[in-house]
């Protein structure tokens, strides 16, 4: 077995508190993953276990066919022999090293060929002016090249990322995301990233491995982890939800946008029903602020694939965003009690306040899990 | 069988690995409990039992010795706290002509050893002094019983004499601290209706007090390991006591238990030190800073002002570095034909050899503890590095007495085995001075070695073994070219406290082996003050260098800019950790 692999790999620090717990991961060479999780979640450590910088505890490192680690035994092959590239979240580039320095510090002396190679990276990366100086002189995203350069000269068999965006502004990131990714992509390296930033996995990854509290929670394609979240933690990690009660009836869930599937769980279970943003989809009634609210009722749409029920809402404030609009809308349930809802329009949709509107639910991003 | 070697070597390598540790680990304990080896020593010879010696002690000088030293403590102490915080404040908080000179030149007096300024003071006011002259001549007194003069050669003189020397500490700390201070602080109390006087006292010294007692209680720890000014001015404090019961009633156990008594003092001074300094962390609260209100003062404040700074700088280093200036030109022949460059020559070799030492050793230590060898590395380090608050007569018996046995075990040895003995390899001779600087004086270059690693993050660590560096190659293709600068301040500081250094020396030297400072001392306890001017001189000139390198930082330093200066500005001299 080749790439990187992380077998059942547990770690505490001197607290005692556990800061992975069992945790597996599988890299294969020229596949990109993506350690997804909140600050303090331990995807950090991870990728410091993997490269040998915290010495392993308990479980397994093994990179190409020759493990490197073993915690039952204390077998520690040091940093330097185990042949990784790990790029830093401050890129850590040497200050008193000029830039082609910088990028060829990991070779050895007779390597010419990974020379040229560094000369002839450096300037596909608009940094060929840029060789005899001195980092800090260089821009962020200068820095962040010369770091993911750096870290692939020696031609690692694993490259470790941590954070590898964080430090970019947002307009920078976006270019450099997809210039790091081609890059990588020519390569046959195994990739492990580590960062917090869901759009940024989803974008750059092959696999997700979503973790929390020391633990994967999701192993999948980005798709996969996106519509199909294990858990309400999961699908709360890719973006703002609305949070509706309900209890499961032979198999479905009734709520006051409609039946949802759930014949995973029991019947007679409390359910906690999550709906993205983008999941909700609203029409106007043509029924303006000016009619009072509820006197005639919006017509409930036909239920498809991509469409709940539905039913009718009031609108609080709809504020455009550029490329969407956040709306925030209240529904009147039977009983009375109201219960307000976001959700997030394509393109500009402002309807006034009081206005009336239909609103349906994607199935497809409404998930159903058993109420904690 | 070779197997089962094999796999209890390995085993117990894990074992240790297990604890935190590592070829470099092990190096770095091994390494600091070599350093360490003097405390330790004094420690044990300390708890050992030896009764009657003890009890002669007791009866006879001891409470003296304690009565003294505490008086000298207490008087330092106060004198050091009022000269550094107040002519600190003045400088940071008030406009008055000849701002800017003080505020560096009050550093100077650091450069003087208290020894000198001592001798120098006793040549200029006692009874034949340039003073008492001037004085009987304009009144007309025939002899000693026409007038009263204060007593310069006691405990007040002593008092007096430290305190010139060792407020630079308290000064330098305490201006630091105020600098650091939000201003918004300042003016909150002024707007609450306090005037600059309360503010000073009910906000500003408050708040800089766990900087002060820090200054403060490395002025202390200077003043305990005072000897040549105690000596030559009799006053029988631990430091001349431990000598005088050493070399005079030769009585190395009694010396011993000397010393361990006054560890008790030395442990308190550290403990409130380290205590301050945690303190001290609090005190980073407000990000704000602009630039200091500067209270302009006026006609006769301001003379009062500029007054209260120029004497300290005025006695405590113009004084000595006139007189001596004036007596090295005036007899420098003499000087020279007193073997003047031998001494030089020693004092140079000497210091220059433990500088070098201390540099490696604490560049060792501090990347050893770097590497994380987890806390037994940390705490042999720390305990390595506490030499610099152990007096140096304490420390001397530490040496000495190790040393001593392990010459009469390779004496005995040799005689066995060869048939030929050794004699005194170790103790007595040039090994047994250098150990002793490096045990005292590690904690400077430790210090300095340790903050200016701090602040290579350690990230810079990983890239360099992802990249295929061993922690040797690391250090020496990373960490050692980031940390060039600092390498150079600590062998200068280490090497000009080897230089001014005398009671380790005195103990510790070869018979009839002279550096500078003994050379120095010699002569003047024997009235010979302009004759080893020109000696007294080149310590001074030598302690100028390190005054330079905290000045500069000072003048680069603006008020109302800390982020500059604060760093730098507690730096080398008291970077202790």
């Amino acid at each position: 077995m080749s790439g990187l692999h992380l077998n059942n790999v547990s770690h505490a620090f001197n607290s005692g508190n556990p800061v992975l717990n069992g945790v597996s991961v599988f890299v294969a060479p020229g596949e990109l993953v993506c350690l997804l999780g909140p600050s303090g979640c331990g995807k950090t450590t991870l990728l410091r276990v993997a490269a040998g910088l915290e010495h392993l505890q308990v479980g397994q490192v093994t990179i190409g066919e020759r493990v490197v680690a073993e915690g039952r035994h204390g077998k520690h092959i040091p940093t330097e022999k185990r042949g990784i590239g790990l790029m830093f979240q401050d890129y850590a580039l040497f200050p008193h090293l000029n830039v082609l320095e910088n990028v060829t510090f990991g070779l050895p002396e007779n390597a010419a060929d990974r020379r040229q190679w560094a000369l002839s990276a450096l300037s596909r990366m608009g940094l060929a002016d840029y060789a005899a100086s001195y980092p800090h002189i260089l821009s962020g995203g200068q820095q962040q090249r010369v770091a993911l350069l750096r870290a692939l000269a020696p031609e690692p068999r694993v490259l470790l990322l941590d954070e590898p965006f964080s430090g970019l502004d947002v307009t920078r990131r976006v270019d450099i995301r997809a210039e790091t990714l081609g890059l990588l992509k020519e390569t046959d390296v195994a990739t492990l990233m580590v960062t917090h930033d869901p759009e940024e996995a989803m974008f750059m990854a092959d696999r997700i491995l979503v973790m929390d509290e020391g633990r994967v929670i999701q192993d999948g394609t980005p798709v996969e982890t996106y519509f199909e979240p294990l858990t309400a933690f999961v699908a709360a990690l890719f973006g703002p939800v609305n949070r509706l009660q309900g209890m499961v009836r032979d198999g479905h869930v009734a709520t006051i946008l409609g039946d949802f599937g759930a014949q995973h769980l029991e019947d007679g279970a409390p359910v906690e029903i999550l709906i993205r943003h983008e999941g909700l989809r609203l029409s106007a009634t043509g029924q303006g602020a000016e009619i009072q609210p509820g006197e005639i009722p919006c017509k409930p749409a036909p239920v498809d694939n991509e469409n709940s029920a539905g039913a009718c809402g009031r609108m609080l404030s709809a504020r455009p965003l550029g490329r969407s609009s956040h709306v925030e809308l209240v529904l009147t349930a039977e009983d009375g009690t109201e219960i307000i809802l976001e959700a997030r329009i394509p393109g500009v949709f402002l309807p006034q306040p009081g206005a009336e509107v239909l609103v349906t639910a994607n199935p497809r991003q409404t998930h159903v899990f058993l109420a904690s | 069988m070779a197997t089962t070697t094999m796999d209890k070597a390995n085993s117990l390598m894990r074992a240790f690995r297990r604890l935190g540790f590592d070829g470099w680990a092990i190096g770095a304990v091994a390494v600091a409990a070599l350093v360490a080896t003097p405390l330790i020593a004094v420690v044990i010879i300390a708890v050992a039992p030896s009764g009657d010696i003890w009890s002669h002690l007791s009866s006879t000088v001891l409470p003296l010795y304690i009565e003294k030293t505490l008086f000298l403590l207490l008087g330092v102490g106060v004198g050091t706290f009022v000269i550094g915080t107040g002519t600190a404040w003045l400088v940071t908080m008030c406009r008055f002509p000849g701002r800017w000179f003080f505020n560096w030149a009050l550093l100077l007096p650091l450069a003087v050893p208290a020894y000198v300024l001592a001798f120098v003071v006793t040549d200029q006011l006692e009874y034949a002094g340039t003073l008492q002259v001037w004085l009987r001549e304009i009144f007309g007194w025939k002899n000693r019983q026409d007038y009263w003069f204060p007593e310069i050669r006691s405990l007040g003189g002593a008092i007096a004499v430290m305190t010139l020397v060792l407020y630079p500490y308290v000064y330098l700390l305490s201006r630091a601290a105020f600098l650091e201070q939000s201003v918004c602080v300042l003016e909150v109390s002024r707007t609450l209706g306090k005037g600059p006087w309360r503010g000073f006292f009910s906000v500003a010294l408050p708040l800089a007090r766990p900087a002060i007692v820090v200054g403060v209680t490395l002025a202390l720890m200077e003043a305990l390991n005072d000897f040549g000014t105690v000596e030559f001015f009799a006053v029988p404090t631990f430091t001349a006591g431990i000598y005088d019961v050493w070399l005079n009633m030769n009585s190395v156990a009694g010396a011993a238990q000397m010393a361990s008594v006054m560890m008790v003092l030395v442990l308190a001074l550290i403990g409130t030190e380290r205590f301050a300094r945690r303190g001290q962390r609090y005190h980073h609260t407000s990000s704000k800073y602009s630039t200091l209100p500067s209270h302009r003062l006026e006609s006769w404040t301001a003379a009062f002002a500029f007054v209260a700074c120029l004497l300290p700088v005025l006695l405590g280093f113009a004084l000595p570095a006139g007189v001596l200036t004036a007596y090295a030109l005036e007899f420098y022949s003499d000087t020279l034909s007193a073997k003047f460059f031998t001494y030089a020559a020693n004092s140079l070799s000497l210091s220059a050899i433990a500088a070098g030492l201390a540099v490696l050793i604490g560049l060792f230590l501090a990347y050893g503890s770097r590497l994380g060898g987890g806390p037994v590395v940390k705490a042999a380090t720390r305990f390595a590095s506490i030499g610099y608050a152990v007096p140096g007569a304490i420390l001397a018996i530490g040496v000495m007495i190790p040393l001593a046995r392990l010459d009469n075990a390779l004496d005995g040895l040799s005689q066995q085995v060869l048939g030929i003995p050794t004699g005194l390899l170790l103790s007595g001779t040039i090994v047994a001075v250098v150990y002793g600087y490096v045990a005292r004086f590690l904690a400077l270059s430790y210090g300095t070695l340790e903050a200016s690693l701090d602040k290579i993050t350690p990230s810079m660590d990983g890239a360099a073994r992802t990249l295929g560096c061993t922690p040797g190659q690391a250090l020496r293709r990373v960490h050692f070219p980031l940390v060039r600068g600092s390498l150079l301040t600590a062998a200068l500081l280490v090497f000009v406290d080897c230089m001014k250094e005398l009671p380790l020396t005195i103990i510790l030297r070869p018979f009839n082996y002279e550096t500078l400072a003994t050379f120095v001392f010699q002569y003047a306890s024997d009235e010979l003050l302009e004759e080893s001017a020109l000696g007294a001189l080149t310590i001074v000139a030598a302690g100028i260098l390190p005054v330079i390198l905290l000045s500069l930082t000072i003048v680069r330093s603006r008020p109302g800019h800390p982020a500059g200066g604060m760093a730098a500005d507690t730096g080398p001299e008291v970077a202790v950790p």
